[in-house]
């Protein structure tokens, strides 16, 4: 899977996946955004300012790829803590992001209860969810099921690392899924460590994909660091799942570019050459270059994007910034109905 | 009314609510074609159709995972788990998930579901077959634990815990289920999550317990009133939220408090009850807040010797009586 030189923009012919220039430039919009305000993020860390973040940088190609193929507002999303890109590209925003690192009142995750990047938004369908890896993946599964026991066309979709793909639950989670071949797409976005632990000692196969065969659905590997073709192979999955044919596996092929969190130092366990390496396939740079080699980004266009982003990602942190912390007297709340 | 076992009473009110309510589905292993290892679900495979009697794959923590997944997707599931022995596999989705879905989201997703486990010895279910599992739950804010004694409660309380909205644990005490027979109401009857009931009035001592061991109580009542003594028994019925209401006005009234449970002593429930009467009415206090549970070893074994020597049975329990008695 590793190149050492620059890696092809993307083999992808956009027209035959349906999308448009304007798809594109939101595409890259996306991505743009999940960069610039995850930059900023790791900077108000380094501030002071916030006391935990988890990157998604070297992510955004796996992420904005899946979340173009999802019927927003329809179908269910399940998350993990990596999926800043994908939850901005379902339609949170920028905002919503900052209010959570910032813990504030308003943060539509969890009003201020859980670490940032502990995506839910109920109106986007987009499913709470713990630190603990793949719990979520079984959710994902029951999800699906209510959907087929009521003749509905929804499908749902789950997102995890390679670390997850250990745990029992992800285990439990496909085979019930294969089992009763339920509308449910498993996205694994493996950047190859689980915190330190590099794949070859978390598991003794190459492709997580792979493991599908066991199954009885198909397992699907795709270049995570490539938004085409991870929207290409994630469309094809929710099309089978939403027409009857039951789960997929995806393995997209990534790369966190940053430690695991901003509690983590990834120097002691990945060479800065490999990492260097890695970001030559920067999925953002090479979808950029994809749009200059089909004459679709213009230097005014581009710098348009970069500039909403750039206030977008001022405003959301000013507005983060100002908003009012929890009143303590919350601390009691939600934790039964409230009728 | 009709007279029926405690079995009768859950299958019955679950094939009631099932056809109520067409969100109410049941899954967990066996429950299909075999109606279930006791014969819970007999027949709703039948009438209900395998998409809502669902046999899952032998793993707990699937059954109460994809429980939750349908839960936030509009379902109202029943996850049954086998043997209350085997839930902690499903330990980690019900106290990490499904019990802080609703506080982690502030409000905005909520977790109904029902889990139900047949728990508790006194069926030669030796160390796997025997456990009492609730003062792990009873532990964890975000969960309901309801712990019935007849085929009355166990309707009007399984009836309360699939109408509610949040996670319920609802413990059937397998030694309960051809054991103990009842009247129970026709048509639609529900008691209240976390109301007590005084099931025998008495003046000396209180004793407060629930499921198998109040039966065991009620017989030690009439064994120690033959010797003059007047014992109230109050059935906790919801672990949590806990009646401490009843629970404190029955104390203050008879002065002494005697905590019986199988589970064994050491963080037992009993604890949290005893603590809350000695805070909450050391004042009409005649004696000393007493517990009697099963004893602090793994587990409840095989031998039948054995597993007498674990169960706080009648005998056990009018001893203690008549000591906090003579106090």
């Amino acid at each position: 899977m590793r190149q050492t030189s620059h890696a092809p923009a993307s083999t992808a012919d956009y027209t035959t996946l349906g999308l448009t220039p304007d798809a594109l430039a939101d595409i890259y919009y996306h991505m743009s955004l999940a960069r610039a305000l995850d930059e900023r993020m790791v900077i108000l860390h380094r501030q002071g300012k916030v006391v935990f973040l988890v990157s998604c940088q070297g992510h955004e190609a796996a992420q904005v790829g899946s979340a173009l193929a999802v019927k927003k507002g329809a179908d269910f999303v399940v998350p993990y803590y990596r999926d800043t890109a994908l939850v901005l590209a379902l339609g949170m925003t920028p905002r919503d992001v900052m209010l959570g690192l910032f813990a504030r009142a308003a943060d539509p995750c969890s009003g201020g209860r859980q670490m940032p990047m502990h995506w839910s938004s109920r109106d986007l369908k987009i499913v709470t969810g713990s630190s603990p890896v793949a719990t979520h993946i079984i959710h994902a599964v029951g999800i699906a099921y209510a959907t087929r026991l009521r003749h509905e066309k929804t499908v749902a979709i789950t997102f995890f690392g390679d670390g997850a793909s250990s745990e029992g639950d992800f285990h439990e989670g496909l085979n019930f899924a294969g089992v009763h071949k339920l509308p449910v797409v498993f996205v694994c976005e493996n950047n190859g460590y689980a915190i330190s632990t590099p794949q070859r000692k978390q598991m003794a196969i190459k492709n997580i994909a792979d493991r599908a065969e066991g199954y009885g659905f198909p397992g699907v590997v795709v270049d995570g660091m490539d938004v085409l073709a991870v929207f290409a192979t994630v469309k094809e999955a929710m099309e089978r799942a939403r027409n009857g044919g039951g789960p997929t596996l995806v393995e997209a092929k990534t790369y966190r570019f940053l430690p695991h969190s901003s509690d983590d130092d990834d120097r002691s366990y990945r060479s800065r050459e490999e990492v260097e390496e890695w970001r030559r396939r920067d999925p953002v740079e090479r979808f950029r270059a994809y749009l200059a080699q089909q004459h679709l980004l213009t230097p005014e266009r581009e710098a348009k994007i970069k500039g909403r982003v750039a206030r977008e990602v001022d405003e959301a942190q000013a507005f983060a910034e100002a908003s009012p912390l929890p009143a303590p007297d919350t601390l009691l709340r939600h934790v039964y109905s409230e009728g | 009314m009709t007279v029926r076992t405690v079995l009768e009473a859950v299958r019955e009110t679950m094939r009631e609510e099932m056809r109520r309510d067409e969100r109410v589905v049941l899954l967990g292993e066996d429950v299909g074609a075999r109606g279930g290892v006791f014969r819970a679900s007999e027949g709703l495979v039948q009438e209900f159709g395998e998409e809502r009697v669902i046999d899952t794959p032998l793993a707990e923590g699937a059954i109460v995972g994809v429980a939750i997944g349908m839960s936030l997707n509009g379902l109202r599931p029943i996850a049954e788990i086998q043997f209350a022995d085997f839930i902690h596999p499903a330990f980690d989705q019900i106290v990490s998930e499904a019990a802080r879905i609703r506080y982690r989201s502030n409000g905005a997703w909520g977790c109904p579901l029902v889990v139900r486990a047949p728990y508790g010895g006194g069926v030669h279910g030796a160390l796997y077959h025997s456990q009492s599992v609730e003062a792990f739950f009873a532990h964890v804010p975000g969960l309901k634990v309801v712990a019935p004694s007849t085929p009355q409660d166990v309707k009007g309380l399984l009836t309360a815990a699939l109408r509610d909205d949040d996670p319920v644990i609802f413990l059937e005490h397998k030694r309960t289920y051809r054991l103990i027979k009842g009247e129970v109401p026709d048509g639609d009857f529900v008691l209240p999550l976390g109301k007590a009931e005084v099931k025998r009035a008495g003046e000396h001592v209180s004793v407060f317990t629930y499921g198998m061991a109040v039966h065991h109580a009620l017989q030690a009542a009439e064994e120690v009133a033959k010797e003059g003594v007047s014992v109230e028994v109050v059935d906790l019925r919801t672990l949590k939220p806990l009646d401490t209401e009843t629970v404190l006005a029955s104390v203050r009234k008879t002065g002494k408090a005697l905590v019986v449970h199988e589970d064994n002593l050491t963080g037992g429930f009993g604890a949290e009850v005893a603590a809350i009467i000695a805070q909450e009415a050391f004042d009409s206090l005649d004696g000393p807040v007493t517990r009697l549970a099963g004893p602090d070893v793994p587990a409840m074994p095989f031998s039948p010797p054995l597993e007498e020597a674990f169960i706080p049975g009648p005998e056990k329990i009018a001893a203690a009586i008549r000591k906090l008695a003579a106090y």
